[in-house]
């Protein structure tokens, strides 16, 4: 096989990969990207796409379940609702499709070679892949990692036949009767409450003290709130031991003691670990940050013309800074000036009800040493959140007391992950609370939130 | 960075107020301590207003044909430090959040921030602020227009240690024009730099003492390349693209030919001439070439043939107004001390008074260079082309030298030297080189006949 030649290399087609490839090609340079399964990565393929197309169908399976039950105050009744669950992954795996295509199309239009196989370094510069008709050596002047991350596995739970990581709940075929989910992160909690609105029922276990540990206490409760009221089985505090087969339970323990879940199926999401292993790090021999390849703010590694983007960097592992890195490391390569230089990576959880976070929490903000004022609006208070059924949560925002300078903002709602990018663009324009109280609010939306909690912390609230 | 602001002066004579009639700096200027700012007339005189401190002017408290009060704010200059305002420069940090004056939760009103909120009259808008001489005075864009500007608004400039507060398109067009936005004053709300504040700064260039980029200057001047610099060049152009050179960098403890040069000078006859290093490092050149000839050579690379010569003919690479020359000592090999470090002195003027003969200009067979008192600590002398070799000389230091017990200061000089590496071997250049740096090192040994 022809050895490839090329000025820029990307491995891996997740959203940072690929991001970057699109861009390099864009700006002219010779870009080749290796990719051994769908592009896409984790993202299109098992993570959030999926994930978010199986909680919508599990939502409005919920709602057609509460319309034939007669519970809803809508005064709508239907029959009975039914679920054709392969027909649910049908669809699902119709939009998956539809954009690792546009992917791959994206790549092909901006003019990046795709090389189909698993990638291996020889030395900083040569790079083996193997492909479905041999070994493919491509040599580059630039190499982008872009690897990713994998499930964390337990190693008394190890996947495989009723132990799920995300990927394996995404592709059971049939809904479990029960599904004990260990680890109450975002991924467990989003696909937790799914299936419990599919009708499984759902225990959670998790070994802190309280569900979305990563986020506080105030910003989970309605999610708690809401876990409960799907009865779903929410165990703090424990550790998950054994998954009984043949009984269809799973074992744990809480130090003192033990008790069984009900669990057909056992998923198992205690975090993504960076994927540093099978693809030849150890012949770089690059600086590590823990775990993740260390990098500075131009997603420089420690060997030259070596880069990395995305969950290999580090936290947060979202996509879109992936996409952000990826897009950046691109107009380096190119040669023109650019460092990271952002103000915040906004979260989202997809749970019920969603969760935002943009910038620092209060807590955050104090370890800074700033002095910050919050203050939070309930969407009790908000005309639109009442007419979609769902008052549940808050929109909160932390400010700099000396300047009024927006440096966070948090909420819970339903709907309220299309305000993340809105939160993320006031903190990145250097907003005040002034400019965000001084913007006309459309009425009624669920956006007017952000502008009376920044009335509210500014003293003067005017619909609470 | 704060704020000292100067206060229309009592001018005397019990006025109330004074015409300004000249600005001598504008907004962005640099002032020094002392520097007159601005001119101010009363009946009976022109008064000129000096700077007390040094810094760049903030901010104007009129125009010229404005009566200004006694005691009134005439200009703000932004210095280094607090300023004789602090409340501009530092805020407060436990600053009430409440806009509305009656909050409970506001502590008494501060008189400081009042007092720098309150602008003389008859500015407007263009005076509202410090730093509104900068801001564009769009009231739709801005949300503190005047009805929110109340005095409970929050400072205006960042602290130290503070990131830059800009929006994403500014920070990429910083990032792209090579500015360290720390360096940029933000005349938004809360400090933050606005594309107008990056213009400002781009067209100001950097302030003094800070290290952001200076205004680029985009001028292109064209010379033609003629007469002794274009013949210069072709010469460089030849030497540096035919030979392969080698340089070879040595140094020589200079310690007892300065003392022999020293005793030598005072007691010369008024008819000598002065003795420099040249002479000296002539005839030991003239001593190594004796045992190594080959250095003493001119290369014919078209024909393949090496001319070695007996005679040696050293060029001198003199500096004149004009450019480089090269006049020639003739038959070195024949001069005693004196008679060279005539005709390095003679040679010399005449090179550098354009009067040296073609014949003088010419024939050398090897050449010395020497940037003399800049001679820096090491070279890489260009060949002489078609000769095969070139002594550097660099200036002469006092340096600390190990001994082998202390270290003691030494004069120490280092020779860079090139070499035609096709012809010379770096072996050979390099026992050339050291053979000078023993003769310079014991000085007597140059005279000395074997």
């Amino acid at each position: 096989m022809r050895d490839i030649k090329c000025q820029l290399l990307v491995i891996g087609a997740g959203p940072g990969g690929y991001v970057c490839a699109i861009r390099a090609g864009q700006l002219g340079i010779d870009t080749v990207i290796v990719e051994a399964e769908k592009p896409g990565g984790t993202c299109l393929n098992v993570g959030c796409i999926p994930s978010k197309a199986l909680i919508h169908a599990a939502d409005e399976f919920a709602k057609a379940s509460a319309f034939a039950g007669g519970d809803t105050p809508l005064g709508i009744q239907t029959g009975e609702a039914r679920i054709d669950y392969p027909r649910t992954l049908e669809w699902k795996d119709g939009i998956v499709h539809r954009l690792t295509n546009g992917v791959s199309g994206l790549l092909k239009k901006a003019g990046v070679k795709h090389v189909d196989g698993w990638a291996r370094f020889r030395d900083g510069k040569t790079v083996h892949v193997d492909t479905a008709t041999g070994t493919q050596t491509i040599e580059a002047e630039q190499i982008v990692i872009a690897t990713g991350s994998n499930p964390v596995e337990l190693p008394g739970l190890p996947f495989g036949g009723d132990i799920l990581s995300s990927t394996g709940a995404l592709a059971l075929t049939e809904i479990p009767k029960s599904l004990a989910v260990v680890g109450a992160g975002y991924i467990g909690l989003e696909l937790g409450t799914a299936f419990a609105k599919l009708g499984s029922q759902v225990s959670v276990l998790e070994a802190m003290d309280r569900i979305l540990p990563a986020y506080d206490e105030e910003l989970t409760r309605p999610v708690k709130k809401r876990l409960e009221a799907l009865g779903v089985t929410v165990l703090t505090g424990v550790k998950a031991e054994r998954h009984a087969k043949n009984a269809g339970t799973l074992s744990y323990t809480n130090g003192t003691q033990a008790g069984t879940v009900p669990a057909d199926a056992v998923l198992v999401t205690v975090g993504r670990a960076p994927a540093t292993e099978g693809w030849g790090l150890e012949e770089l021999d690059l600086t590590m940050d823990g775990r993740f390849i260390a990098v500075d703010d131009q997603c420089r590694t420690s060997m030259r013309g070596v880069h990395a983007v995305g969950d290999v960097t580090g936290e947060p592992m979202l996509a879109h800074r992936a996409m952000a890195q990826g897009e950046m490391v691109a107009e380096i390569i190119a040669g023109k000036r650019r460092a990271w230089d952002r103000r915040c990576v906004p979260a989202v959880c997809f749970t019920d009800p969603e969760i935002v976070s943009a910038g620092l929490s209060p807590q955050e903000a104090a370890k800074t040493g700033l002095d910050v004022r919050t203050a939070s609006f309930p969407l009790q208070a908000n005309g639109r959140a009442m007419t979609i059924e769902r008052d549940d949560g808050f929109v909160r925002i932390v400010a700099r007391a000396d300047n009024h300078l927006v440096v966070g903002v948090q909420a819970a709602g339903s709907q309220i992950s299309e305000l993340a990018s809105y939160f993320a663009h006031a903190i990145e324009m250097g907003a005040r609370l002034e400019d965000v109280a001084q913007t006309i609010h459309a009425h009624p939306t669920l956006g007017e939130s952000f502008q009376e909690a920044a009335l509210r912390t500014l003293g003067h609230a005017l619909h609470i | 960075m704060g704020q000292h602001v100067i206060k229309m002066p009592d001018v005397g004579e019990g006025i109330a107020e004074a015409e300004l009639v000249e600005w001598h700096v504008k907004v962005g200027d640099p002032v020094n301590e002392d520097m007159v700012l601005a001119a101010v007339m009363t009946d009976k005189a022109t008064v000129e207003i000096p700077s007390p401190v040094e810094g760049i002017v903030a901010w104007l408290g009129g125009e010229v044909g404005e009566q200004i009060s006694v005691g009134a704010p005439l200009l703000k200059i932004e210095v280094a430090g607090d300023g004789n305002t602090d409340a501009a420069a530092t805020p407060r940090p436990a600053e009430p959040l409440a806009e509305d004056e009656d909050a409970p939760a506001q502590p008494a009103a501060d008189t400081r921030e009042t007092s720098l909120k309150e602008e003389p009259d008859g500015g407007g808008e263009a005076q509202d602020a410090p730093v509104s001489a900068r801001r564009q005075p769009d009231k739709t864009t801005s949300p503190a227009g005047k009805a929110t500007r109340d005095r409970s608004l929050p400072a205006q400039t960042r602290k130290e240690g503070d990131r830059p507060l800009a929006a994403p398109a500014v920070r990429l067009r910083a990032r792209e024009a090579g500015v360290d936005l720390r360096f940029v004053r933000g005349s938004g709300p809360a400090g933050r730099i606005t594309h107008e504040d990056l213009d400002l700064h781009l067209d100001a260039g950097a302030r003094p003492g800070t290290a952001a980029a200076r205004a680029p200057d985009n001028r292109v001047t064209d010379f033609k390349v003629v007469g002794l610099r274009r013949r210069i060049a072709e010469k460089m152009q030849v030497a540096k693209s035919r030979i392969p050179h080698i340089t070879y960098v040595e140094e020589v403890e200079m310690d007892a030919l300065e003392d022999l040069r020293a005793a030598l000078n005072t007691r010369k006859r008024d008819d000598q001439t002065r003795l420099t290093l040249l002479p000296f490092l002539l005839l030991a050149m003239v001593r190594a070439i004796r045992e190594q000839p080959s250095l003493n050579a001119l290369y014919d690379d078209e024909a393949g043939i090496v001319h070695q010569h007996g005679g040696v003919h050293v060029g001198i690479a003199t500096q004149t107004r004009n450019g480089l020359v090269v006049p020639v000592v003739r038959h070195a090999e024949t001069l005693d001390l004196w008679s060279c470090a005539a005709e390095i002195a003679r040679l010399a003027e005449a090179g550098r008074n354009g009067t040296a003969t073609r014949e003088e200009l010419s024939g050398s067979t090897i050449t010395i260079t020497s940037l003399g008192a800049l001679g820096g600590i090491a070279t890489t002398p260009v060949i002489n082309h078609p000769e095969v070799a070139i002594i550097g000389v660099n200036k002469m230091q006092v340096r600390p030298v190990w001994d082998g017990a202390q270290f003691l200061p030494a004069k120490m000089m280092n020779l860079s030297s090139s070499f035609d590496h096709r012809i010379i071997d770096g072996w050979d250049a390099a026992v050339f080189v050291q053979r000078i740096k023993t003769l310079l090192e014991t000085p007597a040994s140059i005279f000395i006949e074997d």
